[in-house]
């Protein structure tokens, strides 16, 4: 899932400051399951803002142009009123209707990473979207994702009992984690394996997928 | 594993003669200035054979530790040991550095992650970690051994240089850090240096722990020049405890009034606890050497030195 946050209220306000016809765009599907852009948000929000709200509208999935196209057929005449849209979703659903809608976008969320779920409230970074996934030799545990420094040969020396030296020594350490995960599965030769440079070309060429 | 590369350093010829060797370290600071460091490296040169200089520690943005490295090899006549991060340059940046470093004739490059931006004095700093340290080794390798870069691209004339790694003894658990060594020492390292110790079992255990890998290591050793600064390394380096009597004795130290007899009471302390510690190193392990951190604090080399080495 992408998870989001909200931005505080006072940051939406500046941004909303210059517009006064604001249509505001809920996601129905990650940014509702973190209670940061589902139904109620979306009402939470056109409350907070007031008079300037000219209507709201769910899209089941603001990041896939057919879904904006079904979702906001309702909505395409008052639409055209708005000066800004403001859209409770991650950045991928901002600007997939940011080409939609033609009109000026405002983001009411950040996007923080593709996470896993505990429990509503308490996500945590899982993926970083690299493009070279190499969680088979690493014990089912991200180092790009969750080493602070990305290493692909750690552990690095700034762990301290298995603590990172990144974050007051709270957060794990990826390595001591993924050591910990393979030597129970007697798989320590992936451990000891050396992992040679990425090939970052890859990831910048890495801006669409196509089925060919 | 041992190292098949020439010994172009004379660190790296004294280790592999047999000597137990003594290397100390200078650390360049936010400063445009040079005259403390050579004064500094004046100062330890009759005691040692090498010199590190540190490359931005704890992510503090201070001199650019080539031009010491180089400076003082020039005006002082002391082999340094240039440290490389790569937190802060990507692939191209590293290779850049070490061609100007060659060009310098640095022998040895002690080869860093680096302490992540966010310990240091400009937090908001990106982290690089294009390379993590063994791909670093790695790199250096085809460098000095092949004459090519990373991607293959031929180098015109030659680096001529040792590889050092770091390594930390303190790390709990120990097995993970052991491993990763054993990874790096097959990447090409010629020499490992440690984090500071003050314990000397542990030392004893992770030298055994390394014995397989057959690469010479100097045991790190800080003597502590105040309170000040054993109060700094206990509370802020990563991995490192200062253990509590000699954090009390400094303490002690402390209170002193007179300037000149605090000195000698902290060289007291510093002398009863490491002097054994090191003979003790000397003695007992198969340690190739101590790496003294005692940056500012050269007085401590001749009292220190002269019983132990």
């Amino acid at each position: 899932m992408i998870i989001t946050k909200k931005k505080p209220f006072e940051k939406v306000l500046e941004m909303t400051q210059p517009y006064d016809k604001v249509f505001i765009i809920g996601c129905g599907t990650c940014s509702t399951s973190c209670q940061t852009g589902g139904e109620n948000e979306v009402a939470e929000m056109a409350d907070k803002l007031g008079d300037k709200v000219i209507g709201t509208a769910m899209v089941e999935e603001p990041c896939d142009r057919r879904i904006n196209r079904r979702d906001l057929k309702q909505s395409k005449e008052i639409l055209k009123e708005a000066d800004a849209v403001l859209v409770l979703s991650c950045g991928s659903g901002v600007q997939t209707l940011a080409d939609y809608t033609g009109k000026v976008v405002l983001p009411g969320l950040d996007t923080c990473f593709i996470g896993e779920t505990e429990r509503i409230g308490k996500f945590y970074d899982r993926c970083r979207a690299c493009g070279e996934c190499i969680l088979d030799e690493t014990g089912g545990i991200c180092p790009i994702t969750r080493c602070a420094k990305a290493l692909l040969n750690g552990p690095c020396g700034g762990q301290v009992e298995g603590k990172c030296e990144v974050g007051e020594y709270e957060n794990d350490c990826a390595w001591v984690l993924i050591w910990k995960r393979l030597k129970e599965q007697d798989r320590l030769d992936m451990f000891m394996k050396f992992r040679p440079p990425r090939d970052y070309s890859k990831k910048v060429m890495l801006t669409e997928v196509i089925f060919k | 594993m041992i190292s098949k590369r020439p010994a172009y350093s004379n660190l790296v010829k004294e280790i592999r003669s047999g000597k137990f060797v003594l290397t100390g370290e200078l650390e360049p600071e936010k400063t445009t200035g040079l005259d403390e460091i050579l004064a500094s490296a004046r100062a330890m040169k009759p005691y040692v054979v090498a010199a590190n200089v540190t490359d931005n520690p704890l992510s503090m943005a201070f001199m650019n530790s080539l031009v010491p490295s180089y400076v003082v090899q020039k005006e002082v006549g002391l082999e340094t040991v240039y440290q490389m991060t790569i937190r802060d340059r990507n692939r191209i940046a590293l290779v850049s550095d070490i061609l100007a470093a060659a060009y310098l004739g640095i022998k040895n490059i002690l080869a860093l992650s680096g302490d992540h931006t966010v310990l240091g004095d400009n937090k908001g700093a990106l982290s690089v970690y294009d390379l993590d340290s063994a791909q670093y080794v790695y790199m250096l390798s085809k460098m000095i051994d092949e004459g090519v870069d990373l991607a293959g691209n031929a180098i015109h004339g030659k680096v001529e240089m040792n590889v050092g790694i770091a390594a930390n003894p303190n790390a709990n658990p120990l097995e993970p850090e052991v491993l990763k060594i054993g990874r790096k020492v097959g990447l090409g390292t010629d020499f490992i240096q440690t984090q500071t110790m003050f314990d000397i079992d542990l030392v004893k255990e992770f030298l055994v722990e390394t014995e397989r890998f057959k690469c010479p290591t100097l045991v790190g050793v800080f003597p502590l020049k105040s309170f000040g600064i054993a109060d700094f390394f206990d509370k802020y380096i990563p991995g490192v405890r200062v253990p509590v009597e000699l954090l009390d004795a400094m303490k002690r130290c402390k209170d002193e009034p007179d300037k000149e007899k605090r000195k000698q009471l902290y060289d007291e302390v510093n002398i009863d606890f490491f002097e054994p510690f090191i003979k003790e190193i000397r003695k007992t392990t198969k340690a190739a050497g101590v790496h003294v951190m005692a940056v500012l604090y050269e007085r401590i080399f001749e009292p220190l030195l002269k019983t132990t080495t």
